[in-house]
């Protein structure tokens, strides 16, 4: 068997992904000009800090980190329900849904 | 082995993030986000997570990304206009996520304790998952539900036309 076939992966590189992933969901955030596009960047990020929780649940041998991840699964399928149950309604009342012209709350 | 398929579905990770950013039409963006958490189910289980792989694939690339691709169709939305956005995402915006990534990668780089994962490691099975969860996380897991069930009820809530009032109430109040 070749070396590559054995080979061990550092959990640094697993580390680096996540934050490459979470720094793309934050830009998605920035530049995205669509409500349901900015919406799928949060969950690019709570994706990103999920690998980081496996990762550290594998570094230390601990279920409770994959625990955590299970959770924050649940939450933010509650949280998917809500959000795009409030971009109905908001696309009810508005007829759009550019981030730009939902700017009631604006200053 | 693992590392070939560490930087395949990494790749894939990566090249699925960015196709999300620089997709201008909705429903891409959604498909490639499904890229993204399949690929991050694979990554799970090479880390030995095989329950978080199947509930990644399950809730999310399943049930929420259907969520997604179902409002994305029925409120039918078309291309999203490109304008420049605002000047304080601009300014303050972009170099605040390359400062935030430089940080957390000089911070992981500099780390010295985090070890290797390879195939070997074994998996982390649901029983050993459910032994914790179930004794003693056991009251968390059931405030999990009553939130699931309070979402449920508030997407319901939300959605519904008028929330009882009159048709034209909610439009002369929300979208004045």
């Amino acid at each position: 068997m070749s070396s590559l076939f054995s080979q061990e992966v550092p959990l640094i590189f697993y580390l680096l992904l996540s934050a490459a992933l979470f720094a793309l969901g934050i830009v998605g955030f920035l530049i995205k000009r669509n409500l349901i596009t900015v919406f799928m960047s949060i969950e690019l990020m709570l994706n990103a800090v999920n690998l980081s929780f496996v990762t550290f649940a594998h570094q230390w041998h601990q279920v409770r980190g994959q625990i955590f991840v299970f959770f924050v699964m649940m939450v933010a399928a509650a949280e998917a329900a809500v959000g795009l149950a409030i971009i109905i309604a908001v696309f009810r009342a508005r007829a759009t849904l550019a981030v730009d012209r939902i700017d009631l709350m604006k200053l | 082995m693992h590392l070939i398929l560490f930087f395949l579905f990494a790749g894939f990770c990566l090249a699925g993030a960015i196709n999300l950013l620089v997709q201008s039409h909705p429903i891409n963006s959604a498909l490639s986000l499904i890229v993204v958490m399949t690929s991050l189910a694979v990554l799970y289980l090479l880390l030995g997570a095989e329950f978080l792989a199947a509930a990644q694939i399950i809730v999310y690339a399943g049930a929420v990304m259907v969520l997604f691709t179902f409002v994305v169709m029925l409120l039918n939305a078309g291309r999203e206009e490109r304008t420049m956005g605002s000047r304080v995402a601009r300014a303050v915006g972009f170099p605040a996520v390359v400062v935030l990534f430089a940080i957390a990668a000089t911070v992981i780089l500099n780390t010295r304790q985090m070890g290797v994962a390879a195939l070997s490691d074994g998996i982390t099975t649901v029983d050993d998952l459910s032994r914790v969860l179930f004794h003693e996380l056991l009251l968390p897991f059931e405030v999990t539900s009553v939130l699931i069930l309070i979402a449920i009820l508030g997407a319901v809530a939300l959605a519904r036309h008028g929330h009882g009032e009159p048709d034209g109430e909610s439009e002369r109040t929300v979208g004045k």
